[in-house]
């Protein structure tokens, strides 16, 4: 594949990185937690913020993939939503980490807490992680106990579940913990309480005195001395919380946990790489590339291939050909073919044209089935605005090749990996595994939007329909209401459709420089590979 | 020929035997068992035991040796049994060839008392002897010195009247430890001498002088630098010296290798004999590089009755440091470990005797020193800065040494003035061994990068602390510093340093890019050491690990044990109450005693170690609780 030399129109990269930085400001504030007032206080108490722990639990070097760090963003309650997740390497272990972040609102957790929390499990339970929870949270926030307390249930079945499936669950607890929250460290398979700081109880002092009149104190119902010597709750007491962590890492490398060896792309032994190591190489053009790709107007199209160079491998021993592309002659408005991706193989689906015709639907069906055939993970990169309107196209059955695309991909059983680059509307997001297609990851573009339809496209529907209704009524047309609320539709349309808002909604993993999409993609196929990789071959009715 | 000793002397007489055709025996402690010069030799001989006194220092073991291994000639080094007359009888008794002065020479040599008498008839320039208990603060300061002692051991300036008496019972004990003769004397001490040697080899035709050396540059009366010829000197000083060195040698008609010290004095005017060594100079080789001769070449002949001859015109300048495994920083306390890395410089004009290779174990039992670097050019300046860059070429990791101390002594403008005197350390505080600020910020960032790029067993190919949500940066703690850093899509940032990993090497870039210094950075890791080498020097760094079993932890208050050694004297009991600077006990290690005193004003609140007991670094050797005030 020939490298384009990119000379676009200016005003790309000004755009980017203007999203860029305003991603850093969200992920700040995420970061900031509670606030100073909160974090100094924490700190004076002698406690380790979340992140801090998080920190000194990862395996040093090691990366960390924050997940749905947005989540909550737009809401009323504080980006990130008062808990971290995450996946780390804990003595050279990927797990799935989860640290209540106890300076917002004493760590409570709010609807979009649970959330976020139910992706963070989804997550470990496909990749099969083992989970580690860093407890310290007041338990549920009151006033949105609805939305949290009946759904909520499934955190702690979840845990148990983790367990059945073989998937170990370990919980260091740094403080609160009571009530319902008391079962994380209940339902958990080890259980490491941090002295004179757990509390771990299901009813609290005033509350006993008030259902059985008993007086009692915090240390008697709930301490980690109690429970380590007494109830047996905890399995190791921690002198602090230093070495909650330093036994927390134990717990893991005692797990025995072992990646199935015949997916691994790269055979890696113990702290080296072995000579089955297939190698692999930088990409074959300057990743800075991306910030001059993304035209301002999502209208205007980007050729994917310009981002396939600049985040797979390049060519070179092994890999002699870095992008092989599958049917180039049909169906051009979709890109498929093969690449590697950290010497891992992958197939890709990319959008050219934004739309998706009869040809890129079956296309992507056939391309889809092929990845099965041969145990091949698949990325999807978006930039579409749906599958081709109009007579002809309807006639010459776009619904039904549109079916084909999502019944492969809905069935498909090796793991996907999306990522929103640019527009992801209609049943286009379908088709390239969005959200509601269980990608195993799904990480988001600052320049990218996505809805069931372009903003003028869903103001000018609404319209057009008022239009006729008022055209039936044989009642005059108020032009200049139809103005303002075309204005105010597609105003609330776009809105929505941009990237912190669907990340606030939890809608993907999280939103991502760019420039740091291969990094990503390479953490989640090393992550992924902790499952089994199996094609099927078992789809749904392919309507011919 | 069997040489009864140990380390690079060893070795050093072996070469010379392997030239001669002669074949070669050592003998060698337990300890000792897997160092070169015992694999070099023909035949090697175990002497059960590490302490000196169980080995090298058992004449009858070594005799034995030489018979049971069929050698003829013994060769006894310098150090050990190198001036014990009774020995040096036993071997010639059992028919052996002793390459060495007849016992005699070394018994009227061997006592400094009784020399000096010996060498006032032959009218050679001394002090007298003072009596410690006629001491008077008008003879301060003076010098206590064992008798039976060399090498400087055993010796100590006392500048204090009250003191004299306790100093006078320390160098008594550690002269009947060190030498198995207690006794002790005192003289005035030269303030500002310099030591001033001549080589001598005396021989059946009369005595050769192979010229002078200076020895001045000293630590604890040990010598650091030496070198040949003696610069600064008058013509007429030099032939005096000379000739008092002979008569010396002539007086007890001497045989063999010899050297005449001397106490040179400030104004390079007057001379005072301190004694004589019967025996090869740790020093010799600067004489070997100027005068074009091999020392224990001589010896064998004069040992096999030759006449030997010629070789007395000197060529250029030759400059010897002894490498030691010390902390000039710490009071000189010798370094026990194993040498990860033991790189020396060779090359022209360059010469190396050591006793080590990499991955030797440097054991407390014995003298610290790991080799003597000699440079030879013609003049002293330029022997001064080859030996200097050698020096700083020298990768040793491992242990702790001199040689950043070495270096600037080489470097230091009174070095190069030819500024010296047996204070020069005193004078010059070269000793400070902080790494300079930067080179160790810079060194503890190299080192961070490089372990967290080592490569891992998953997500290998991630970069290194790579975050997607940046809270804090990433901190490497060493015992010695830490560093905080951030991965960048563009390397690795601390500070205002830059950081890239090109090859082997971690490259730093400083300050701006358009205007930065870049500098290559090899970083060595062995377990839980991390030595790094840069044009800014070696620094030496210990990860600190991220947790510690609370299990394992000390108790605060707890006195460590600096180096491995033995307990020779508790001065408290257990529940004494001690204020700071108060000793607690005193431990021997490597022939030197050590006092470990209290930190803070406090209780005594264990005592773990007995009297007698052998301790590993790193024990607590007694807790001393602080004293709150509330």
């Amino acid at each position: 594949m020939s490298v384009v030399k990119l000379d676009q129109p200016t005003g790309r990269r000004e755009a980017m990185l203007e999203k860029i930085a305003a991603l850093d400001a969200e992920h700040a504030k995420a970061v900031a937690g509670g606030g100073e007032k909160y974090v100094e206080r924490h700190h004076r108490r002698g406690k380790l913020l979340a992140r801090e722990r998080i920190e000194l639990l990862v395996d040093e070097g090691s990366a960390f993939l924050e997940l749905s760090p947005l989540a909550g963003w737009g809401s009323d309650f504080a980006v990130g939503a008062s808990v971290v997740t995450g996946i780390g390497v804990v003595s050279g272990v990927e797990c799935l980490v989860i640290a209540n972040d106890p300076t917002v609102r004493g760590g409570a957790s709010n609807p979009w807490t649970v959330k976020k929390l139910f992706r963070a499990a989804q997550i470990a339970k496909e990749n099969r992680l083992p989970t580690i929870n860093l407890v310290e949270s007041g338990g549920a926030d009151l006033p949105t106990q609805k939305e949290i307390f009946i759904p909520g249930g499934a955190l702690f079945r979840g845990l148990t579940e983790a367990s059945a499936d073989r998937r170990p669950t370990v919980a260091l607890v740094f403080g609160n913990s009571t009530a319902g929250g008391a079962y994380v460290p209940g339902m958990s398979d080890y259980v490491v309480m941090v002295k004179e700081q757990a509390k771990v109880f299901l009813g609290g002092p005033p509350l006993v005195k008030m259902a059985t009149g008993e007086d009692s104190d915090d240390e008697s119902l709930g301490g980690a001395e109690m429970h380590a010597r007494t109830s047996g709750l905890a399995d190791y007491l921690a002198v602090d919380e230093h070495d909650a962590i330093r036994i927390g890492r134990r717990i893991i490398a005692r797990l025995n946990h072992r990646k199935p060896s015949d997916n691994a792309a790269v055979s890696v032994t113990h702290r080296s790489l072995s000579v089955t190591d297939v190698g692999y190489s930088e990409p074959d053009a300057d990743v800075e590339g991306l910030l001059d790709l993304i035209p301002t107007d999502l209208k205007e199209p980007f050729d994917p291939r310009e981002v396939v160079v600049r985040v797979c491998d390049g060519a070179g021993p092994g890999n002699e050909v870095a992008f092989d592309e599958f049917k180039p002659l049909y169906g051009a408005s979709l890109v498929t073919g093969w690449a590697r991706l950290h010497g891992r193989q992958i197939g890709i689906l990319a959008n050219a044209q934004g739309v998706l015709f009869s040809e890129e639907a079956q296309k992507a069906a056939q391309f889809i089935q092929l990845a099965n055939q041969v145990d091949v993970p698949l990325l999807f990169l978006h930039n579409t605005t749906g599958y081709m309107v109009g007579a002809d196209y309807e006639q010459g059955g776009i619904i039904k090749h549109g079916a084909m695309m999502i019944n492969a991909v809905s069935n498909s059983t090796v793991p996907h990996l999306s990522i929103m680059m640019g527009a992801s509307y209609g049943a286009g997001n379908y088709g390239m595994c969005g959200r509601a297609y269980d990608p195993r990851f799904l990480f988001t573009w600052p320049s990218a939007k996505s809805a069931v339809m372009g903003p003028a496209q869903l103001a000018g529907v609404l319209s057009i329909v008022a239009r006729a209704a008022s055209e039936a009524k044989g009642r005059p047309y108020d032009e200049e209401a139809d103005a303002g609320m075309r204005a105010d539709v597609e105003q609330s349309v776009e809105e929505q459709s941009l990237p912190f808002f669907l990340s606030g909604m939890v809608y993907d993993d999280g939103v991502i420089d760019p420039r740091d999409t291969r990094t990503v993609l390479g953490l989640c196929l090393s992550v992924i590979e902790n499952a089994p990789i199996r094609g099927t071959d078992r789809f749904g009715v392919f309507r011919l | 020929m069997l040489v009864a000793n140990r380390g690079e002397i060893a070795r050093r007489v072996f070469a010379t035997c392997r030239e001669l055709g002669v074949g070669t025996v050592a003998v060698h402690s337990d300890a000792d068992a897997g160092l070169p010069f015992v694999r070099e030799a023909d035949v090697a001989v175990r002497l059960p035991g590490n302490a000196p006194a169980d080995t090298y220092l058992r004449g009858d073991l070594v005799v034995a040796a030489a018979k049971s291994a069929g050698a003829d000639a013994v060769h006894p080094g310098y150090g050990f049994l190198s001036e014990n007359a009774a020995f040096a009888r036993q071997v010639v008794a059992a028919g052996l060839t002793w390459v060495g002065p007849s016992p005699e020479s070394i018994e009227q040599m061997g006592s400094k008392v009784a020399a000096k008498e010996l060498m006032e008839t032959a009218g050679v320039p001394l002090l007298s002897n003072l009596d410690p208990a006629d001491v008077t603060e008008a003879d301060l300061p003076v010098l206590v010195k064992a008798s039976a002692g060399g090498g400087g051991r055993g010796m100590r300036v006392v500048r204090a009247l009250a003191d004299v008496a306790d100093v006078v019972e320390r160098a008594s004990a550690e002269a009947l430890a060190a030498f198995g003769d207690g006794t002790v004397f005192v003289e005035s001490y030269v303030e500002r001498g310099r030591h001033v040697e001549v080589q001598v080899v005396g021989h059946d035709g009369g005595v050769l002088v192979l010229g002078d050396r200076d020895c001045s540059v000293q630590r604890r009366h040990q010598k650091v630098v030496e070198e040949s010829p003696a610069p600064g000197l008058t013509d007429d000083v030099r032939t005096r010296l000379h000739d008092a060195a002979r008569a010396a040698a002539a007086a007890i008609d001497y045989r063999g290798a010899g050297t005449v010290e001397f106490l040179l004095d400030a104004d390079g005017e007057r001379f005072y004999f301190l004694e004589m060594n019967t025996r090869l100079q740790v020093e010799h080789p600067v004489t070997e590089a100027v005068h074009g001769v091999d020392l224990v070449e001589l010896q064998i002949a004069v040992a096999e009755g030759r006449r030997v001859d010629g070789g007395t015109a000197s060529v250029g300048h030759a400059i010897e440091v002894r490498l030691y495994a010390e902390d000039p920083a710490h009071d000189w306390q010798p370094q026990s470990g194993r040498l990860t890395r033991f790189d020396l410089p060779t090359g022209a004009g360059l010469r190396v005797d050591s006793g080590f290779e990499a991955g030797d174990e440097v054991s407390t039992h014995y003298d610290a020193m790991l080799a003597k670097v000699v440079a030879h050019a013609t003049t002293r300046d330029a022997a001064a800065r080859r030996l200097a860059g050698a020096l700083q070429g020298a990768e040793i990791h491992g242990v702790r040494t001199n040689r950043d101390l070495l270096v600037r002594i080489l470097r230091s403008p009174a070095f190069l003035a030819g500024e010296l005197g047996t204070d020069f350390l005193e004078r010059h505080d070269l000793t400070s061994d902080d790494a300079d600020e930067d080179g160790l910020a810079q060194s503890a960032f190299a080192a961070a990068v490089h372990l967290a790029s080592r490569a891992p067993g998953v997500q290998g190919r991630i970069p290194a602390g790579w975050r997607n949500v940046v809270s804090q940066p990433q901190c490497t703690e060493f015992e010695e510093t830490s560093c905080d850093w951030l991965p960048t899509r563009a390397g690795f940032v601390s500070g205002d340093l830059h950081a890239e990993l090109s090859g082997g090497h971690v490259a730093i870039a400083t300050s701006a890019p358009d205007n930065s210094v870049v500098r290559a950075f090899t970083v060595y890791v062995d377990g839980q050491r991390v030595d790094v080498e840069s044009s800014l020097g070696h620094v030496s760094l210990t990860r600190r690990p991220r947790f510690v079993d609370p299990a394992d932890q000390v108790a605060s208050g707890s006195l460590l044990a600096p180096m491995p050694g033995s307990v020779v004297r508790l001065h408290v009991e257990p529940g004494a109450t001690v204020t700071a600077g108060d000793p607690v006990l005193v431990l021997e290690a490597m022939k030197m005693q050590h006092t470990i005193t209290a930190p803070h004003d406090g209780t005594v609140t264990d005592l773990p170690v007995a009297l007698g007991a052998q301790v590993a670094a790193g024990e607590v050797l007694a807790v001393v609780q602080e004293e709150k005030d509330d």
